[in-house]
């Protein structure tokens, strides 16, 4: 186990300790979580040199190797560029939480356990090799977001919104696993690095479309795309620190790292390219229309993250398009992946940002809701500024770094309109033009949370405190990241050589020869280029929109709510278990009648089939010894008592027949010579029948009517259907007789070798005694059963 | 000669034991059930040592004496049964 595995597994560790801690109440337990992720943080940084030299750090520790599973941690490019997120943000959220949650009323130790379980299982996905390892970490990492979300459990919403998520993401997570396991049938490898160094060869395979498409339902449901994104938004009952870390900035861009990760297996085939590009453009423009109709600041929020990761998506969808293209000095589609990369750390910061804006508002002001909210500029002007840097940077205006990597999305979805493959010669246009009215309703609803929230009339009456400026802690890791917007903004370059290039290396490898590396040239000006002109069109139109905006909302409400996947969900779930509970209801009847006839149909129905499947039907008489006249008589007394049982009206009279029945069944011991079993059967017949005199006599008084059986035609088919199935197969299975019998050897030495003449009685007590010592224990039970139930139901009264 | 005249007996206990059943089947009462059931004890003792005649075999001698004893017990239990409603009574003072 190497420094890099402890590195990945020590928040689980660390949140072993929780329990210490718990006993200092006067320090406020996320002090003592805050130097783990910055720790991890610098670890992570001191791995820069390595991977911007397209290099990267393996370390396996055996855990199953039989079965080919170890844990392989593998720090490369786009493993560490989201383990710098993970940590850097983990490390502010924790810092922002020791503000923001109180530290008497909360439950602070379960929370920061929950915390650090997410953080190291989301570590564990990024920076795990082998899949299965991954998968369990990603595992993990819906737990402990369930445990997140529903962290105030008390409150129904959370409770709704904790099982939302859990149900849609560990779908995902399962039909991912599936995807897991087709992979290593095609490739015999469980290791990510293998099956891309393999994908050519699984190119075709008739289990490839499968997998692609097991592997992208776990990435769209982590990742909150169509039509999977309705978890998101009821996960913001969640805390918001939690929202900010976990809905923004990490858990949901899991998805995104599979998607990126598995790219180099998947990427050259049309489907992938139609699916990641498709489902991110539709989730782009549904979230972002979607967002402009919330009232609460932080619905607004879980939209745009919903667009935004839409975004990123089509980005590496359409990233995926440069595998084509082998040629590195012409490929143009390479831009998009750098966008994309490029854009999953801005919105990592400015959306962090803002929710720790949001959180600040809700915090100071009792509401989220933009209808009670107004005119904060003047109360909290350091708020004030970091929302607007980060909504301003949402929306991609100028310097901030959302802006650069809109104008870079923008050329990557304009690049589209050039592919010849996958049939884009017609439908390529399509990309521009959806990409550009999402991004102006990005636009519109980023000024909506901006200038509904900061300015107009303050309705002080409608708040529940007075505002005011948030404490100096909880602005730290806001402004922060704001100041990283503006950084980003200014100097994009900072990060292209360090974290954007050897992240492309690993999603489009193969383009590069040997020493090469991608170069990446963010500028904020590029002349005048198509580009521009459309962020002009976005700001003037959104402009325009956003004016407008009281005009066109009530178009929202004529979207009929039935249409809406929200309900769709709900529906589903009440249909399930309506459903099944119906279902259940239809055939667990609780009449054994009922079971019973399960039983037997089934009985006759895979007897029959296999009975005539294999070929087994046949009636051999060669073999058959001739009937005497005893014989047929003996069997017209038994046919005629058995058939006599079921048309007589009194119990006592079938009783009887039972009797009778048994009587010349011991005689019919009798004429196959075996007396032993005929003395027995005498026996227990008489004793049989005087316990069913018992029984009979001992019925209720008021059910004592006595009437025929019923015909029913169900039980008289099923009756005579069993009789027949099972005369057919004693048949078939005297003419199939394979071996001849092992009768011979105990002829030959019960008396030789076991001292008796009775051969039965030498068999029972001595050959096979072992079943007569069981069969005495049966018969013990049954009379200690009896015993118990007859002496043991007064004390069950007087308990009652 | 005693083949035939072990045959002849057989089928007049089988004839026996129809009427017999037949009675069982239909007996008016519930005594006429019972006897007729002890009648089919006594001609299944005469058909098992018909058969053993048939068969040259001494071991059905047993079952002989079983059914005997079996037949009177069945029918004293039911006679009782019929008379007090129970077979085996408590004791009185409990």
């Amino acid at each position: 186990m190497s420094f890099l595995h402890l590195a990945i597994l020590s928040p689980l560790i660390y949140s072993l300790f929780m329990i210490f801690f718990k006993k200092f109440h006067r320090i406020h337990t996320g002090w003592f979580i805050l130097p783990l992720p910055i720790l991890l943080f610098i670890y992570f940084l001191s791995f820069l040199p390595v991977t911007s030299n397209q290099k990267m750090v393996t370390e396996t520790f055996n855990w199953i190797p039989s079965l080919g599973i170890n844990f392989t941690a593998k720090a490369d490019g786009l493993s560490l560029l989201f383990a710098l997120l993970i940590t850097g943000i983990g490390a502010l959220v924790v810092f922002y939480s020791i503000y923001y949650l109180d530290r008497m009323k909360e439950k602070l130790p379960s929370f920061y356990v929950y915390l650090l379980l997410f953080m190291g299982a989301m570590l564990g996905v990024v920076l795990s090799d082998n899949l299965i390892v991954m998968y369990a970490f990603w595992e993990l990492t819906s737990f402990s977001s369930f445990l997140l979300i529903g962290y105030w459990y008390g409150r129904e919403q959370s409770r709704y919104g904790a099982q939302k998520s859990m149900l849609i993401t560990v779908f995902g997570g399962l039909a991912m696993l599936g995807g897991i396991i087709l992979l290593y049938i095609m490739t015999r490898t469980f290791s990510i690095s293998e099956i891309a160094a393999e994908s050519h060869s699984i190119w075709g395979n008739s289990l490839f479309i499968p997998a692609l498409l097991c592997i992208l339902l776990g990435a769209f449901t982590k990742s909150a795309q169509f039509p999977f994104y309705i978890w998101l938004p009821d996960a913001m009952e969640a805390p918001t620190p939690v929202s900010a870390y976990l809905h923004s900035a990490t858990m949901v861009k899991a998805g995104i790292y599979l998607v990126a990760r598995f790219t180099p297996v998947f990427g050259d085939s049309g489907v992938w390219f139609w699916l990641v590009s498709g489902i991110g453009l539709i989730t782009l423009t549904w979230g972002s229309i979607f967002a402009a109709k919330q009232t609460d600041l932080k619905g607004i929020l879980a939209f745009s993250t919903v667009s935004q990761l839409g975004l990123i998506m089509s980005l590496l969808g359409v990233g995926s398009a440069a595998l084509h293209y082998a040629d590195l000095d012409e490929n143009i589609y390479i831009v998009a992946v750098s966008a994309a990369i490029f854009h999953l750390i801005n919105h990592a910061t400015f959306k962090g940002s803002l929710f720790m804006a949001v959180g600040i508002i809700d915090h100071e002001t009792g509401t989220r809701d933009i209808r009670k909210l107004g005119g904060l500029m003047t109360f909290m002007p350091i708020t004030f500024t970091v929302s607007i840097i980060g909504a301003f940077s949402m929306a991609g205006i100028p310097p901030f770094n959302g802006f650069l990597s809109k104008e870079m999305f923008f050329t990557g979805m304009v690049r589209v309109t050039e592919m010849d493959l996958f049939h884009l010669e017609t439908w390529g246009i399509l990309f521009p033009v959806i990409a550009w009215v999402a991004s102006v309703f990005t636009f519109v609803y980023s000024m909506i949370l901006i200038f509904k929230t900061f300015t107009g009339n303050v309705q002080l009456e409608k708040l529940d405190r007075q505002p005011h400026e948030a404490p100096l802690g909880m602005l730290i890791p806001p402004v922060i990241l704001v100041s990283l917007v503006v950084i980003f903004g200014l100097f994009p370059n900072l990060l292209s050589d360090s974290l954007i290039s050897p992240a492309m290396a690993e999603i489009l490898p193969g383009l590069l020869g040997a020493g090469e590396e991608f170069t990446v040239h963010i500028s904020s000006w590029h002349g005048f280029t198509i580009e521009v002109f459309m962020t002009l069109g976005v700001v003037i139109l959104g402009i325009i929109l956003y004016r407008t905006f009281p005009k066109w909302k009530t178009l929202y409400s004529k979207i009929p709510e039935r249409m809406s996947l929200f309900r769709l969900y709900d529906q589903l779930v009440e249909g399930a278990q309506s459903g099944s509970y119906k279902l259940t209801k239809s055939f667990m009847t609780g009449s054994i009648h009922s079971y019973l006839v399960y039983i037997f149909a089934f009985f006759i129905f895979i007897l029959t089939a296999t009975l005539i499947g294999k070929g087994a039907l046949k009636v051999d008489t060669g073999n058959v010894s001739a009937i005497g006249i005893y014989e047929w008589i003996l069997a017209l007394f038994v046919a005629a008592g058995a058939i006599s049982i079921l048309f007589v009206k009194s119990r006592m009279t079938s009783i009887i027949l039972l009797g009778a029945v048994g009587y010349t069944v011991s005689l019919f011991y009798v004429l196959f010579r075996a007396p032993d079993l005929a003395l027995t059967q005498l026996v227990i017949e008489t004793i049989s029948v005087a316990l069913f005199l018992v029984c009979f006599y001992h019925l209720p008084k008021l059910r004592k009517y006595e009437t025929r059986i019923r015909f029913k035609l169900t039980n008289a088919l099923i009756s005579i259907g069993v009789g027949a199935v099972v005369t057919v197969m004693a048949l078939s299975a005297h003419s199939n007789k394979l071996f001849d019998s092992i009768s011979k050897y105990y002829v030959e030495n019960t008396y030789e070798k076991a001292a008796g003449k009775n051969m039965v009685n030498v068999i029972l007590v001595d050959f096979r005694g072992f079943d007569t010592l069981f069969e005495i224990t049966v018969l013990a039970i049954a009379s200690l059963g009896i015993y118990g139930m007859i002496k043991l139901r007064g004390n069950r009264r007087k308990e009652g | 000669m005693l083949d035939i005249v072990i045959r002849i007996a057989l089928l007049c206990c089988s004839l026996a034991m129809l009427g017999l059943i037949y009675r069982v089947i239909k007996g008016p009462a519930i005594p006429d059930r019972v006897i007729a059931l002890d009648a089919v004890g006594v001609n299944l003792v005469a058909i098992t040592a018909l058969i053993s005649i048939v068969l040259h075999s001494s071991a059905f001698l047993e079952i002989i004496l079983l059914i005997g004893i079996l037949a009177f017990i069945g029918t004293i239990a039911f006679a009782k049964y019929l008379e007090k409603g129970v077979i085996i009574e408590r004791d009185s003072h409990r």
